[in-house]
């Protein structure tokens, strides 16, 4: 099997407290291929903005990775030191953050931002630069760019800002962006808009990316992969049309259960009763146990482990793991 | 932009038509102008000459109209106490000051931005909390004692500075200064840092709270997830956007540096308009109170204005023609 893009193995997310630890992250593991669109959903708290910050290492102190590894190419990069980990920044990992009005520099032009990120990153001159920079923004749908370059953010409209935004991330060429509901801010109107541009541009490109999302139907219109998180640990991993079509999961299930018609958004996930747990209060054995409709009684003293399953396909439910698992 | 300048201009004209009138009550009311001029001995008569010949005897309006006249012209009266023109007294001793206020405005502006910069940066550091506990002295210590303390140590046990005066000053025209002679500027400098203290401690404090501030915000999780290096988001997007406020105050301490320049003047007998102030209020000297009362408002007014269209320089929001955002 060719190596993957991305590899997170085993990742662990903790933040210090006054009252104890709390993990955030729980031994999450997934893959990104080559190229791929992994869609990552849960509900809010469950730790995908994390996982994203955890890949580019800038998780918020105290916050630290407790455990597990990251590779990119099958290189390590959760260990590498601060100057290193800037290299892969922007570089290798593009990351487009949720809101477009605050994730630019106010007191710098568009072309400021754009250059200063280019040559931060390629050896190319000045003028090179901003040749680029104009490319850029003409590619991800920004009319007149040559004019517009000179801009300061705020002249443009929040849709055009995440198109700014998402020129930034890919200003230097990276192999994965990572974008944290990158629409969520925006007027419902331009949201579609927006997903496709990122998509088309990292197709384009070859970019794999990591796609975090609340929007079921998002994920079905663009991942290929899907990676659902509760309450800091992976449920399911699978192929898109498999996991929509037939859930594994009961968590999964109660998601898909959850979107009307895929065209609608699907906001927030809360058609399964009870909510997810608190990170201090989760429970013992399976996370989802208080709310699982098929809830056994090993479920409430074990982890389940995640499982592979057919069409590379993986679950973590004792509903499908091996049996003797819980003890090993 | 134009539109922007003369509404503050007219803001501006406001704020002085007011201060006129107070200063202009005050050379009305406090004391009594004939009785100050003429002495004790003058006749009724001589008196009620003189109330004709001041426009005493007009309606009060005219005479805040008279007033604003001979202010525009530069006319203030004539000292009670000196008995010459409180202008040029004023203009002489202002030079003294506005070298002294430029000093410590200055320094307070570079020290404290730069420690407000580094305490931020080096939030944990023990030099970083030391730097914030003595700034906590310092702006807890009223002004004199500083003062008083720096020429004890440098001037009494260390023999180092002058405890008083300006030292030589080199003629430029009618502007005295103090820059261009060595004892000069070895006068300035214990005035200076009293003066400036104060204000170095809270532009300190001012810029750290704002740098943590800002980067807490996105633009700069973006910039570092764009691998951007720290010196150009520290010193490039975290800076600028932390001095965008900082202005606004540094700007507006400028005046307060003017003003209380008083104490600092006194303590070191400076010949500054501040101690010629305190004179005044000392012999009811009311035409140099009210001309002092209108030239620190026309200092601070004038400084606002600097400041916003600073503030217009740095920021760009603020230059957008409004209901900008075009798609
Ligand atoms: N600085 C922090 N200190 C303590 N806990 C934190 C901190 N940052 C995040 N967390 C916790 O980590 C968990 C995961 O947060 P994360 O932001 O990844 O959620 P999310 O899945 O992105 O949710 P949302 O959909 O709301 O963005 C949350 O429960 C949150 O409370
Ligand atoms: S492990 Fe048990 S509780 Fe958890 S989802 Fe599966 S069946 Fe439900
Ligand atoms: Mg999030």
């Amino acid at each position: 099997m060719a190596e993957p893009l991305l590899s997170v193995r085993d990742l662990v997310v903790e933040f210090p407290t006054r009252r104890g630890t709390l993990r955030a992250l729980d031994r999450v593991s997934f893959d990104i291929g080559e190229g791929e669109v992994l869609g990552m959903v849960g509900e809010s708290g469950a730790g995908k903005s994390i996982t994203g910050s955890a890949i580019i290492g800038l998780i918020d102190r105290p916050g630290r990775i407790a455990g597990g590894e990251i590779r990119l190419r099958g290189e390590r990069i959760d260990t590498l030191p601060e100057d290193k980990l800037r290299r892969i920044r922007g570089k290798r990992i593009g990351m487009v953050f949720q809101d477009p009005l605050t994730s630019l520099n106010p007191l710098y032009t568009v072309a400021q931002q754009l250059i200063e990120t280019i040559r931060t990153h390629l050896d190319v001159s000045e003028r090179e630069a901003r040749e680029r920079a104009v490319a850029l923004l003409d590619q991800v749908g920004i009319p007149a760019a040559r004019r517009r370059i000179d801009d300061y953010p705020h002249h443009f409209s929040g849709g055009m800002r995440q198109r700014v935004v998402i020129a930034l991330a890919l200003a230097a060429e990276p192999e994965l962006v990572i974008a944290d509901e990158p629409t969520t801010a925006l007027d419902v109107s331009v949201q579609a808009q927006i997903i496709d541009v990122l998509r088309d541009i990292c197709a384009d490109r070859g970019a794999a990316v990591m796609l975090i999302t609340h929007d079921m139907g998002v994920i079905a219109e663009t991942a290929d992969r899907v990676a659902v998180l509760y309450a800091g640990r992976m449920a399911e991993i699978g192929p898109v049309r498999d996991v929509i079509k037939a859930a594994e999961h009961p968590y999964t299930s109660g998601l898909m259960g959850s979107i009307p018609t895929l065209a609608q958004t699907a906001d927030r996930l809360t058609q399964i009763p009870g909510s997810m747990p608190r990170l201090d209060a989760i429970p013992q054995g399976c996370a989802f146990n208080p709310r699982c409709p098929r809830v056994m009684p090993h479920c409430r003293t074990d982890q389940p482990p995640l499982t592979p399953r057919a069409q590379g396909r993986q679950v973590a439910c004792w509903l499908y793991a091996p049996a003797g698992a819980a003890h090993g | 932009m134009i539109a922007f300048i003369l509404r503050r201009l007219a803001q501006s004209v406001v704020v002085m038509l007011v201060v006129a009138l107070i200063s202009f009550a005050l050379f009305r009311y406090v004391g009594d102008p004939v009785a100050s001029l003429l002495g004790q001995e003058a006749t009724a008569a001589d008196r009620e000459a003189l109330r004709a010949r001041l426009g005493l005897d007009q309606p009060i309006w005219v005479q805040f109209y008279e007033y604003i006249g001979r202010v525009l012209r530069g006319d203030f009266g004539i000292s009670y106490r000196l008995q010459q023109p409180v202008a040029q007294l004023i203009m002489q001793r202002l030079p003294a000051t506005l070298e002294l206020a430029l000093v410590s405005g200055i320094a307070a502006f570079v020290f404290g931005v730069a420690l407000g910069v580094y305490t931020a940066l080096n939030r944990r550091g023990w030099i970083s909390n030391a730097i914030m506990t003595i700034s906590l002295i310092g702006v807890s210590l009223p002004t004199f004692l500083i003062g008083v303390l720096l020429i004890w140590v440098f001037a009494v046990e260390l023999q180092w500075l002058p405890s008083f005066g300006r030292g030589e000053v080199v003629e430029l025209g009618w502007w005295r200064t103090g820059f261009l002679t060595e004892s000069g500027r070895a006068a300035l400098i214990l005035p200076a840092i009293t003066l400036g203290l104060y204000q170095l401690t809270l532009i300190m404090r001012l810029v750290r709270a704002e740098m943590l501030e800002v980067l807490r915000t996105d633009y700069i999780r973006f910039a570092r997830a764009r691998g951007l290096s720290n010196r150009a988001i520290h010193f490039g997007h975290a800076l600028k956007n932390t001095l965008v406020p900082v202005i606004t105050i540094t700007g507006l301490q400028m005046g307060s540096i003017i003003a209380f320049a008083i104490i600092t003047e006194t303590v070191f007998q400076w010949p500054g308009v501040g101690a010629f102030f305190i004179n005044a209020v000392r012999f009811v000297d009311v035409p140099v109170m009210a001309a002092y009362l209108m030239l620190i408002a026309l200092i601070f007014v004038v400084i606002n204005l600097i400041v916003d269209l600073l503030y217009y320089v740095v920021d760009p929001r603020l230059r957008v023609d409004r209901g900008a955002a075009r798609h």
